[in-house]
């Protein structure tokens, strides 16, 4: 089995956003970027995969900047067998990361091509169903369990108030989501393994993209909490509150 | 005349409660640029609540009929909308486990970028401006969209249903040939009476403060005393494997915008607030007092939750009861 995993660079979930003086980027200083959490669960899925074959390669594709090699390390680390790095700059919009991503697949040959569900900063969910239709591939998104046996795919991804089950056939485009796996940990062993990995470089072309970023601001802060009281005989404030003042009961 | 195509969802041929709201969305832009909506519903048959979209804005009710539609059809769905795209200004899904799905298939099909999870919309300068939230909330985006026709989705419970008193005009339309590569077998359903916390009008979220899982019975107490309430949680409790993924609110876990949000014995850390912060009105329960969910609470309790929640379900079942 050969299997890619696109992996973006984001910044940790707990990182506070500063907008920058442009009023349409953010401040990245004293930002700590990672992997995109749900890319995590793609990077554990290829290698799981790859182990349970016996054979085959990984290959872990980033869209970025330079310092998205610093991401791609990590994935190497946790067992990828080697990185290609797309550089761009700016953040072009998911059709236009689509289109250069679906270049370099292309002609590699995947049977399988994982992505996360979605981005946690652009929160986009699109960039693997794109990228599957640009290479006329089956594609199933936000895969929480998985079972690949006889070239099929037998999914089950989460929706509304139920589980949908989905299958298709090899090669396919999936969407990893929580719960598929627990994505190791990279070990000591792995980040000086990692180090001699193939990283390969070439520029990513990109076009103008289908949006005008207007620019990005703060959402409203929410009016300063209030404590209603304290203990059980604060319940009836409460609910007379949520009746009257809020008018949600 | 410019025209907005509303992108419904049906389940087991029902119209779902969202598709109402993308409606709503469409006819909201279609005044503002004098434009049209036809909304599209996909399914096996006649689906129930297609007749109700005039009332709520629908100038034309399409529907395509294909024995392969009970069930979502990805490519079925996306061939079909990219056939029918063309005259369209505007093209609206809803950000659901369907729309997030097919919203960028049909974009990739034309072409065209893909406007995710609008919580906002204007018509400036005859083009369509979106804000959607970014950074898990963290930020606002403001684009304006320039492809034709344009793709977004909007999140659900965040555009109120209104009332209007359109023609919604049935017509059928034909469904292009197909090769689907990818099938949907069945939906296993939770319990029926299940509500998701991304489209509940109010959610009730547990922590770790719960102590134990059989203990989230106190929510669901609440949750049906309130009657068409959900109940979520948080990572921790999910990764301990007391609730299911579905039911986690927050930065991995869904983004929630319900009328109210009450949260029980949750700490309040960042990745959990990013989930729910949209939400219109926030309790808070916890016995610590300086825990940082009260910082976005609008109304906090501070004390023991295993007393305060019998007696809050209590009450509201006896002004239930009065109403
Ligand atoms: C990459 C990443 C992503 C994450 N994503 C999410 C996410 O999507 N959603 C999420 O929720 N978290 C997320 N987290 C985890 C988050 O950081 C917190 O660890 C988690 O939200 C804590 O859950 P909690 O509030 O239930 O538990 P705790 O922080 O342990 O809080 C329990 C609370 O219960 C209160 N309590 C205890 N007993 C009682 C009682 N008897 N009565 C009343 N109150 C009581 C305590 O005072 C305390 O405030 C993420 C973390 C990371 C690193
Ligand atoms: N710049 C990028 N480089 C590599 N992969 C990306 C990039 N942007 C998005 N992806 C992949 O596409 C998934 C969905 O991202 P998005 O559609 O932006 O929410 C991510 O989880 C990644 O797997």
């Amino acid at each position: 089995m050969k299997i890619a995993v696109c992996l973006k660079r984001v910044p940790d979930t707990t990182a506070k956003i500063v907008i920058a003086p442009d009023g349409k980027s953010i401040d990245e200083s004293g930002i700590k970027f990672v992997p995109n959490p749900y890319d995590e669960f793609a990077i554990e899925e290829a290698i799981k995969l790859k182990e349970t074959a016996g054979a085959g390669e990984t290959v872990v594709i980033g869209l970025g900047s330079d310092a998205t090699a610093e991401t791609l390390r990590t994935a190497l680390a946790m067992g990828i067998d080697r990185a290609i790095l797309l550089q761009a700059t700016g953040s072009p919009d998911g059709f236009e990361v689509a289109k250069a991503l679906a270049a370099e697949l292309k002609p590699g040959g995947y049977d399988l091509i994982l992505f996360g569900k979605m981005a946690v900063d652009d929160y986009n969910h699109q960039v693997g169903p794109m990228v599957a239709e640009l290479l006329d591939l089956p594609c199933i998104t936000t895969v929480a369990h998985l079972t690949i046996a006889n070239a099929g795919v037998h999914a089950e991804r989460e929706i509304e108030g139920g589980i949908e089950i989905v299958t298709c056939a090899l090669p396919a485009v999936l969407t990893c989501d929580k719960g598929l796996n627990n994505p190791r940990l990279p070990s000591l062993k792995g980040i000086m393994a990692a180090k001699k990995k193939p990283l390969e470089t070439k520029p990513a072309t990109l076009g103008g993209g289908s949006f005008e970023l207007i620019g990005l601001s703060l959402p409203p802060e929410r009016s300063a909490g209030k404590i209603v009281g304290e203990g059980v005989d604060a319940v009836a404030t409460l609910v007379n509150l949520l009746r009257t003042e809020a008018k949600v009961l | 005349m410019a025209a907005i195509l509303a992108v419904t969802e049906q389940r087991s041929n029902t119209l779902r409660k969202v598709s109402q709201e993308v409606v709503t969305a469409a006819r909201s832009l279609a005044d503002a640029m004098g434009a049209t909506v036809d909304a599209l519903v996909l399914g096996s048959g006649a689906v129930s609540g297609s007749g109700d979209l005039g009332g709520i804005g629908a100038d034309r009710v399409l529907t395509g009929t294909h024995p392969e539609f009970n069930l979502y059809n990805p490519d079925g769905y996306a061939s079909t909308i990219a056939s029918m795209a063309g005259g369209y200004q505007a093209i609206i899904f809803a950000a659901t486990a369907t729309g997030r799905d097919l919203a960028p298939r049909v974009a990739a099909r034309l072409g065209q970028g893909c406007a995710t999870d609008v919580t906002a919309m204007s018509v400036e300068g005859g083009k369509i401006v979106v804000t959607r939230p970014i950074y898990a909330g963290k930020a606002l985006q403001k684009l304006r969209l320039l492809g034709s026709p344009a793709i977004l989705s909007i999140r659900p419970n965040t555009f109120a249903v209104k009332p209007s008193s359109k023609t919604g005009t049935a017509e059928s339309i034909s469904v292009p040939a197909f090769t689907a590569r990818v099938t949907v077998k069945e939906i296993k359903a939770a319990a029926a009476t299940t509500l998701d916390v991304a489209e509940a009008s109010v959610v009730i979220s547990g922590g770790r403060g719960l102590k134990e899982p059989a203990n989230f019975k106190l929510l669901e107490d609440l949750a049906a005393a309130f009657g068409n309430a959900a109940v979520g949680a948080s990572r921790a409790v999910v990764d301990a494997g007391w609730r299911e993924h579905g039911a986690q609110v927050g930065q991995t876990g869904k983004t929630v915008s319900p009328g109210l949000y009450i949260a029980v014995g949750i700490s309040g850390a960042i990745q959990h607030l990013a989930g729910m912060r949209t939400a219109k009105v926030i309790v808070a329960i916890n016995k610590d007092k300086d825990a940082p969910i009260f910082k976005v609470a609008d109304y906090g309790l501070v004390g023991d939750l295993f007393e305060i929640l019998p007696r809050f379900t209590e009450e509201v079942k006896k002004l239930r009861s009065e109403h």
